[in-house]
């Protein structure tokens, strides 16, 4: 973020006039440089090779490559499980948020070290985590196993996994929101006799919607990119239980860089949507984000 | 946007997660008869080739026992072994080499323990053998497995801790070495250690290693399975690399095996067991033998097929080192041959 905001910054006058004028303009040439240069090398470049790459071929081999039978049971499961796995975490997630913004309780620092536990955990470990869990000589295993039950190696361990890596995102969006809001608007509306879920819907909810849809945002961009976790509880069976980004690597590895760039482009092609959908709405609804406090 | 409009915009998207969870529920539960081949890095072609021509067999044979599909699932041999003691489905194993299996019949118990006696040739339908893959032209001049220890030669192979075809490379070597030092042991152990010092990164699978080697153009020599380093001659072109065969090589046996606690779970041994049978019909054999492994019946396959493959001098495991059973726990456990010899570069 922040060698995103330096530019800015230093083109806003009236907020930051002040500090622009006291460093020389060479440190303000060469900070924007450095920062531009970091993103073109960096961020933009590979991308634009994801894009190069999956054109190499030609229409014709980006089609087939998209539309072969496992890419699309790939891009189906994707899907799927950021379907399940993001709503759990939007209403999981506010349900902290709340708790924590709102409340005062014992063990309270406890809950906010806890949701930040898979940020700081590698998702190697959040994988093996449900493995020794829930595989075969886990501790469930042998309980599953009596009664047919799949978890690792199908779709539950994809989504678990796939919860458990992207949770932080929405909840760590709006803690620090709904606290810097406080919770006068919601007693105002409960002084004026409304009921909790009626203060919850109208009041919190539309208070913090534009924090809610980036952490969304952000959820659903890592929920649909997770790869280390998701490689260790998926079994890599081909057409099953294989995922976008693991699709990827067993085509690049099976000489096929072109069909693997093409797949790899799909998903940069939803981040980008990502993207544009997020700067599409900062620019529509610009006033109504800077009035909520956001940015 | 109003207050009420924005609450059903929230009751709708609750609907909706709700739906997707019914869904994925349902599409989790769509049952009909499909295989799962746990396999190792290098057979993904193999079994592309094999799956279909056994499918079309099968199906037309038994109409009323039709297979839908052969599901594959590939990655270091070890690691996919991992996998199936931690729970994979596999109706069959396929793996790179027997102590793998092994594991998976001492740790799941899915499959008894005398498993390769169930099929012939060691449950072994194909072999193969370890040869070096080297840039064209052969800058270093590497011939044989006493050029690898010279000074500046970088060696690529993958781990033999994760990667099947990694311990036949290191087991070759080690064969190698006991009959060039005349089991002299501090001798071949200083051999084996200077060899691993000039490897610059440990792969976990065969692939991935082949890539580094191919894709990534890291290294000189590559010791590669046979059929890894024709596939890469035929995708690369032969004017990129040369296969180098060094003078006495092992006799790498992947077995094949049934998982018979999954396959009785999912009701599907007949079908499984036939797949496997069909490895060793003439008509697998030609296959085998166009994807650069060497057939068990080489008269079932195409001629031209097999004069691809250079004679060997090959050295078997049960030869030089008294079986996987031996060589497993001896070079490759913890605290084994390869512990003791390995010194990350720093």
């Amino acid at each position: 973020m922040s060698d995103a905001t330096l530019p800015s910054a230093a083109a806003t006058p009236p907020r930051s006039a002040s500090r622009a004028r006291s460093e020389s303009p060479v440190v303000q040439v060469a900070l924007i440089a450095i920062s531009l240069a970091f993103l073109l090398l960096f961020l933009l470049l590979p991308l634009v090779t994801v894009f190069v790459e999956a054109a190499a071929k030609g229409w014709e081999a980006y089609r087939a490559a998209i539309t072969e039978p496992d890419a699309l049971a790939a891009i189906r499961l994707t899907l799927l499980v950021a379907a399940i796995a993001v709503p759990f975490n939007i209403i999981v997630g506010i349900a902290a948020a709340w708790a924590i913004a709102k409340f005062e309780f014992r063990g309270k620092d406890l809950l906010i070290s806890l949701i930040d536990l898979p940020f700081s955990v590698s998702p190697v470990i959040s994988g093996l985590v449900f493995v020794l869990l829930f595989g075969a000589q886990g501790y469930f295993g042998p309980w599953l196993q009596a009664n047919d039950l799949k978890i690792v190696f199908a779709l539950p361990g994809l989504i678990l996994a796939t919860v458990f890596v992207t949770f932080p995102f929405v909840a760590r969006e709006l803690i620090p929101h709904m606290q810097s809001l406080g919770s006068a608007d919601e007693e105002a509306a409960l002084t004026l006799g409304a009921s909790p879920w009626r203060v919850f819907f109208a009041v919190t909810l539309p208070n913090v919607k534009w924090s809610l849809f980036y952490g969304v945002l952000l959820c659903n961009a890592r929920a649909m990119g997770e790869f280390g976790a998701v490689a260790v509880v998926s079994g890599k069976i081909r057409g099953l239980t294989n995922t976008m980004p693991l699709h990827i690597e067993i085509l690049y590895n099976e000489y096929m860089g072109a069909a693997a760039f093409a797949v790899a482009s799909l998903l940069a092609g939803l981040a980008l949507v990502t993207l544009v959908l997020k700067t599409l709405l900062e620019w529509r609804y610009g006033d109504a984000i800077a009035a909520s406090g956001r940015h | 946007m109003t207050r009420p409009a924005y609450s059903r915009l929230l009751r709708a998207g609750l609907v909706l997660g709700a739906f997707s969870l019914c869904f994925g529920v349902v599409a989790g539960a769509r049952a009909q008869t499909e295989l799962l081949n746990v396999s190792y890095d290098p057979t993904r072609e193999l079994y592309r080739d094999i799956n279909a021509a056994f499918l079309a067999e099968w199906n037309a044979k038994h109409p009323d026992k039709k297979i839908a599909t052969i599901r594959q699932s590939h990655g270091g041999s070890g690691a996919q072994a991992r996998t199936v003691i931690d729970g994979l489905n596999a109706d069959v194993v396929t793996l790179a080499l027997a102590g793998d299996i092994d594991a998976v019949a001492e740790r799941s118990k899915k499959l008894p323990l005398d498993w390769q006696k169930r099929l012939p040739h060691n449950s072994s339908p194909y072999t193969s053998t370890i040869v070096f893959l080297v840039r064209k032209g052969n800058p270093k001049a590497i011939k044989d497995w006493g050029d690898l220890v010279k000074p500046g030669v970088q060696i690529i192979t993958p781990n033999p801790k994760t990667s099947g075809g990694a311990r036949w490379n290191y087991l070759a070597a080690w064969a190698y070495a006991e009959k060039a030092f005349n089991k002299d042991d501090a001798k071949i152990r200083d051999y084996i250690g200077k060899l691993l010092a000039n490897v610059p990164v440990l792969d976990t699978g065969a692939r991935g290693a082949t890539t580094t080697f191919t894709q990534r153009g890291i290294g000189d020599v590559f010791l590669s399975w046979e059929n890894e380093a024709f596939l890469a001659l035929k995708e690369f072109g032969t004017d990129k690399f040369d296969i180098v065969v060094p003078s006495p090589s092992i006799l790498a046996e992947p077995p094949v095996a049934l998982v018979d606690g999954n396959v009785d779970a999912k009701k599907t041994r007949e079908q499984a067991q036939a797949y496997l049978e069909f490895l060793y019909t003439p008509k697998a054999q030609a296959i085998i033998a166009r994807n650069f492994y060497r057939p068990r019946n080489p008269e079932a396959a195409d001629a031209k097929d097999i004069a691809n493959f250079p004679k060997v001098e090959l050295v078997t495991i049960d030869d030089v080192f008294g079986g996987w059973k031996k060589a497993q726990p001896t070079h490759f456990g913890d605290g084994g041959t390869f512990d003791q010899l390995y010194k990350p570069a720093r």
